[in-house]
């Protein structure tokens, strides 16, 4: 990559993606101002390094929006600063709005607690504790102070299904440790302890980046059946994957003293056969980054 | 590509010497004196504590017996260690109640919520520092707190005290370890599921830390089994009498559950007999209580053991 890149501009381009991805998903177009969640000006610095700078983009509830770009270009930091993640980051400072169902979460008075029960994530690499299969789902609610042993049974065995595990380890949900499992089934059964606590968005951070082939191949299933309920929010390397399961798609960039410029934002679609941006162009073509 | 292989630039196309040419036979033998130095230290100190334990094994054959257990020590026969021993548990079941709680939740403080500053850099070099302080200087200081200034005397709390100054940097420090230790990866989960700090502290990192946790009980425990020095000045050497279990008045000398009385522990009792040289069964009674006190440090680590994996159990899956 030259030493010098040449940015188009404007640099940051607010794309409307409401009417065109509900259009790109075969469906009836939604009212346009249907955001489940919104930022504005979103910057955020570690000490003194920028590592997202001014980002403004919405999504639509029940949609998955894709975040691209190469390493470094403040992808990973964006999606954390949804369920505010980066407040555990000492020096990382978050600046600008990030509205859920129109509520700023960087607000003084939000409780993470609350916020991190509506706003779920996956990690990049699957980190079920080191406790039964049962237990990893009944985590979190218990933690909300759900004791009720049928209630428990019920949610676990809900949350289960729906993150298809349920049939591969029904028969040792109590005695099985979920570090027993394999990477894929580890994966889904993060996925399945985050859809426990009822959560209206899923952030993934590289989900499947630690998972082989046909594991890789079942969590993007899993992620189109879980979009019929829940925002969806994936962060991967992986273009072949965001073009497969994403309805909207973010490309980020980064170059000396640029790093985590949204260039792009709009249905994948699109974004894969027709960027309007040529670093996208590059990006996706294999050209850069 | 074409069948003929082109060199690299910068590579030689030398033929490479045969797979079995023994060129480097200098770093085999490296290895091998490596390999062997290392299993030999290792050996060394297998070898020297089963020296120890086999030597007090054979020569408190014989001395060892129920009675020698049970019984109270006696001017003219072999008679027994129970008050010494008895003692001995006691100081370290006060010396624990108060080290454990205390330094796990001076680990978790220090682990899980001090910020990286000048206060907690010196809390740190200060507990390394208590740590090593000659343990006669810990007991010269608990004899003048305890013994002379609160006029306490010798007492089972004086020696407790006085051992927990020791004992609580060593196990905060042990236990702050423990924790950190635990990844990072494991609190972001929890609290990515909407728990709460505490929350995840109480029911991530702690369980998960509990073979560490384990650890320091057992390094702190066996200092109040083998501390001499300590307890020289604070809870006293004389001849325990006979205690009375059946009496709960804690103001009584005799009784064996009162925290202001003398207590003189086993290593103590060891310490005083030897350098004493008096009465007619003195090398058996020390080989006798040598062994028993050996015995006791490892019951209380394989007990230690087998309780943290029963916590273990316990709180990862309730």
């Amino acid at each position: 990559m030259p030493a010098t890149a040449v940015y188009p501009e404007p640099l940051l381009r607010r794309v409307e993606v409401a009417a065109p991805v509900a259009a790109a998903a075969g469906e009836a177009v939604t009212q346009t101002g249907d955001v489940k969640i919104a930022t504005e000006h979103v910057s955020i610095s570690y000490s003194e390094k920028v590592a997202v700078r001014d980002v403004s983009l919405t999504v639509q509830p029940r949609s998955i929006l894709a975040l691209i770009g190469p390493s470094g270009s403040g992808k990973s930091t964006f999606l954390r600063c949804f369920n505010r993640m980066n407040d555990l980051i000492p020096g990382a400072s978050v600046k600008g709005e990030v509205c859920l169902d129109g509520e700023n979460v960087m607000d003084p008075q939000v409780s993470v607690v609350e916020l991190r029960r509506r706003v779920g994530m996956v990690f990049q690499r699957p980190n079920p504790f080191p406790m039964s299969i049962y237990e990893n789902v009944a985590y979190g609610p218990r933690r909300r102070g759900q004791n009720d042993r049928r209630k428990l049974d019920e949610l676990v065995e809900t949350s289960l299904k729906r993150a298809a595990l349920w049939d591969e380890v029904k028969d040792d949900l109590r005695r099985k440790s979920g570090l027993a499992l394999s990477g894929g089934q580890q994966q889904r059964l993060c996925i399945a302890r985050v859809l426990a606590t009822d959560p209206d968005v899923i952030l993934m951070d590289e989900p499947a980046s630690a998972l082989d082939p046909v594991s890789t191949l079942r969590i993007e299933e899993l992620m189109r059946e879980l979009r019929e309920a829940y925002t969806i929010v994936i962060v991967t390397h992986n273009m072949q994957q965001a073009a497969r399961v994403s309805d909207v798609t973010a490309f980020f960039t980064m170059a000396e003293d640029r790093a985590g410029y949204l260039v792009e934002v709009g249905p994948t679609g699109q974004i894969f056969t027709r960027p309007t941006e040529r670093l996208t162009e590059d990006y996706i073509s294999g050209r850069f980054g | 590509m074409t069948a003929t292989a082109r060199p690299a630039p910068g590579r030689s196309m030398a033929p490479r010497p045969s797979l079995r040419s023994k060129t480097s036979r200098g770093s085999i033998l490296a290895d091998r004196v490596a390999t062997v130095a290392l299993w030999a230290t290792g050996m060394f100190v297998l070898v020297l504590l089963g020296s120890i334990i086999v030597h007090f094994a054979v020569a408190a054959w014989g001395v060892v017996s129920p009675s020698f257990l049970l019984s109270d020590p006696s001017g003219e026969t072999l008679g027994g260690i129970m008050p010494v021993l008895w003692n001995s548990i006691y100081m370290l079941v006060l010396t624990m109640l108060i080290a454990v709680p205390v330094g796990i939740l001076g680990g978790i403080y220090m682990s899980e919520y001090a910020p990286d500053n000048a206060l907690t850099g010196a809390i740190r070099f200060a507990e390394e520092s208590i740590s090593s302080v000659p343990s006669i200087v810990v007991g010269l200081f608990g004899l003048i707190l305890f013994v002379d200034n609160a006029h306490w005397g010798f007492t089972a709390l004086a020696g407790a005290l006085a051992l927990t100054f020791f004992n609580l940097p060593l196990m905060t420090r042990l236990a702050e370890q423990a924790l950190r230790a635990v990844p990072q990866d494991e609190r972001s989960a929890s609290l990515a599921l909407g728990a709460t700090k505490w929350q995840t502290i109480r029911h991530v990192v702690v369980p998960l830390a509990i073979p560490g946790l384990i650890t320091g009980v057992i390094l702190t425990a066996g200092r109040v089994f083998g501390e001499a020095a300590v307890l020289l000045f604070t809870s006293g050497l004389g001849t325990p009498p006979h205690y009375n279990f059946t009496n709960f008045d804690l103001t009584s000398p005799v009784s064996p559950w009162s925290p202001f009385r003398p207590a003189t522990t086993l290593s103590v009792y060891i310490y005083k007999l030897n350098s004493e040289g008096l009465g007619a069964f003195k090398n058996q009674i020390v080989d006798g209580s040598a062994a028993v006190l050996i015995s006791m440090v490892l019951l209380f680590n394989l007990g230690a053991r087998f309780v943290g994996r029963l916590l273990t159990r316990r709180m990862t899956a309730s």
